[in-house]
């Protein structure tokens, strides 16, 4: 089980801030390309993840990087702290 | 070295009273101030939402970049969440070190990656509907210069 995290408008498209999701996903990108098969407001969040950034455990990380070990995958678009 | 992330408003005056004074090797203090700007006149508030968990751990690694590149005495960061009305400050930076070139150079870089290294998003609510702030590619150039 991976817990997944939504955050800003990707939190509002989903209409969730988290779920826990069973997935033989190996990568975040197999991952997306799951979650977006699920329904159309997925399919909108995930539509260009050139404007998104991922976080794995709580680090940023790549579209490319492995899930095996990770519990905790976040989306969220380019920050805007400060 | 302090770092908090918080609901609650901070007292600017207060926390920059306090800071860097109890060090005999302080020679430059160097502080600033984020505050919600109104751009279009209409803005009802501005809401902060981050990544607890995430936040503190991100906030925490930059602080600690600061502190091994720059001969600082001390360093704050208090950055809070939630619904800001205009003029609300934001967040804070302040650095203590010997002389003001390092004060001023941390203070930079700790504002340069708060802005797109820290889960922090900023929601602008208008009474004309509301819209994610966006990244500004400058930012992202931002930390090229480090």
């Amino acid at each position: 089980m991976v817990n997944v995290l939504y955050f800003a408008w990707v939190r509002e498209r989903i209409g969730l801030p988290r779920e826990e999701i069973e997935t033989k996903a190996e990568t975040v990108a197999d991952l997306v390309a799951e979650l977006s098969g699920r329904d159309a407001r997925y399919a909108a969040a995930f539509a260009d993840v050139s404007a998104l950034r991922v976080a794995l455990d709580q680090q940023l990380s790549e579209f490319s990087a492995p899930l095996n070990g990770v519990r905790e995958v976040a989306f969220f678009p380019p920050m805007t702290g400060g | 070295m302090h770092i908090r992330v918080q609901r609650e408003p901070f007292d600017f005056g207060e926390e920059c009273g306090r800071f860097g004074q109890d060090g005999r090797n302080v020679g430059a203090v160097v502080s600033f101030l984020g505050v919600v700007r109104d751009d279009s006149g209409d803005l009802a508030s501005m809401e902060i939402e981050h990544y607890p968990g995430m936040t503190e751990k991100a906030l925490g690694a930059i602080a600690d970049a600061a502190m091994s590149r720059w001969d600082l005495a001390d360093l704050l960061v208090i950055h809070r969440f939630g619904a800001l009305a205009p003029g609300e400050a934001i967040m804070m930076v302040a650095t203590a070190a010997r002389h003001r070139a390092a004060a001023f150079e941390a203070a930079e870089f700790l504002m340069d990656y708060l802005k797109s290294r820290a889960p922090f998003w900023k929601k602008e609510i208008r009474r004309e509907g509301s819209a994610w702030v966006q990244a500004r590619d400058d930012d992202e150039a931002a930390l090229g210069r480090w």
